[in-house]
């Protein structure tokens, strides 16, 4: 990995991204819309609202970066640069890795981050304990990265696909399962009284393994959409 | 031909897509110094040999061979701007990743030359065609001094005042030991150094 490609790239996304405001919040709203239709279709039952909460608000944090992620390289495959970043400081392995890691984590600051910032809001809609609250930050924390990375996967992976955003979903969302079912997991626990730490040891494990593997799928898939 | 060691060479190169071969048995060598005028018509891979030849793709057979030490800067059909970044941002985000001078005045220099400089802080979307290939290609005053410049249709969209620009560009960089390799399919108004025509069909027994 080449440290001035990565800094180039993610400046650039961030930069970009704060012209965008609108677009930038778009997640976020998706989010905020999504996780507030539960009470209204399920009851406010403050019961039933504590039991499903940490359910839902993994499954919308799933789904919204799913949703954002589709574009990630998609814009930049059209107007040509892409390709530049691939030929960055004398093409090779080390360019293309380098730009897999950079808009995964700026796909994570633009989207993981401000869900990280407004969970404990819903939290508090859904009656939750400020226990259980802090156990749903932290299981976000950890999983949140482990959905921009294999999101930024799919999203190299569907490029130049027609309809690459519905197969990015059907390709993606079955390899966030067991991070959905840890995350949510671990809030359950604490909510109902029982230590979490399995859960977030696992968590933890599949965040290190995705960290170590998903940016070199990534980088392959990126050479063979440029080529 | 010269006899100091090429810029870049290829030898028996060729190229596929998909079930088709678009070239096969091309040589070719560009030597420092040297303008090459790579000609043929639409869809016999002149756009897929400036790709090979920048690394973005790799070839079905043959072997391409890199002068030491020379950087390669590839601009091709697409521009790589940003619609929402200013010409300047464009500017300095290119030559940041691919490691070339990140200076003001090296900027300066570069937008001035391509009558940019009144303009640099106005986002690409507002800007036309032929201005956007001018940002594109005021890249190319920012890289090293003696790279291989690989340019797919640089006088796309440039009125008379750009194609001079370009040439002027050219024959300094030219001059100054670089080489360059380039597509295009309006005839090159550039006289000293005389480019080199080099006709895909020709090179290549396909």
């Amino acid at each position: 990995m080449t440290a001035p490609v990565f800094s180039a790239v993610l400046g650039r996304d961030l930069r970009l991204a704060a012209r965008r405001r609108v677009d930038a919040l778009l997640p976020l709203a998706f989010f905020a819309v999504a996780v507030s239709l539960f009470p209204l279709g399920v009851g406010p039952e403050p019961n039933t609202l504590r039991q499903i909460a940490p359910g839902v608000l993994w499954v919308c944090a799933l789904l919204a970066a799913m949703l954002s992620v589709t574009q990630l390289f998609a814009a930049d495959q059209a107007d040509g640069s892409l390709e530049q970043m691939m030929l960055a400081s004398g093409a090779g392995s080390a360019s293309a890795l380098s730009v897999a890691i950079a808009k995964a984590v700026s796909h994570w600051l633009l989207t993981g981050l401000p869900l990280l910032v407004v969970a404990p809001l819903f939290g508090v809609m859904f009656d939750l304990s400020g226990r259980s609250i802090a156990a749903l930050c932290a299981s976000l924390a950890l999983g949140t990265p482990i959905l921009s990375l294999l999101g930024s996967l799919g999203a190299a992976l569907t490029l130049g696909v027609r309809n690459g955003g519905v197969l990015l979903i059907l390709l993606i969302v079955p390899l966030c399962i067991p991070a959905l079912i840890f995350g949510s997991g671990a809030v359950s626990a604490v909510e109902s009284g029982a230590s979490a730490r399995g859960h977030f040891s696992l968590l933890g494990a599949l965040f290190i393994a995705t960290a170590l593997l998903a940016p070199l799928a990534t980088a392959a898939a990126l050479r063979i959409a440029t080529e | 031909m010269t006899d100091s060691p090429s810029a870049v060479a290829a030898t028996d190169l060729a190229c596929r897509r998909g079930e088709r071969v678009l070239f096969s048995g091309l040589n070719l060598a560009v030597h420092p110094g040297e303008i090459v005028w790579l000609r043929g018509a639409n869809g016999q891979g002149k756009t897929s040999l400036l790709r090979l030849l920048a690394g973005l793709a790799r070839p079905a057979a043959g072997r391409i061979e890199h002068g030491l030490g020379r950087e390669r800067v590839y601009v091709g059909h697409a521009n790589a701007l940003k619609d929402d970044l200013t010409v300047a941002e464009s500017l300095m985000f290119l030559s940041r990743l691919h490691g070339f001078d990140t200076r003001a005045e090296a900027h300066e220099a570069a937008l001035r030359r391509f009558g940019l400089w009144s303009r640099r802080l106005a986002p690409v979307r507002t800007l036309s065609q032929g201005q956007r290939r001018r940002v594109a290609l005021s890249r190319l005053c920012t890289a090293p001094a003696t790279a291989l410049w690989l340019l797919d249709e640089p006088f796309d969209a440039l009125d008379a005042e750009g194609v001079a620009a370009l040439n002027l560009l050219l024959a300094e960089h030219a001059a100054r030991g670089g080489s360059v390799l380039l597509t295009s399919h309006v005839a090159l108004s550039l006289s000293s150094p005389e480019p080199i025509v080099l006709s895909l069909g020709e090179a290549a027994a396909a």
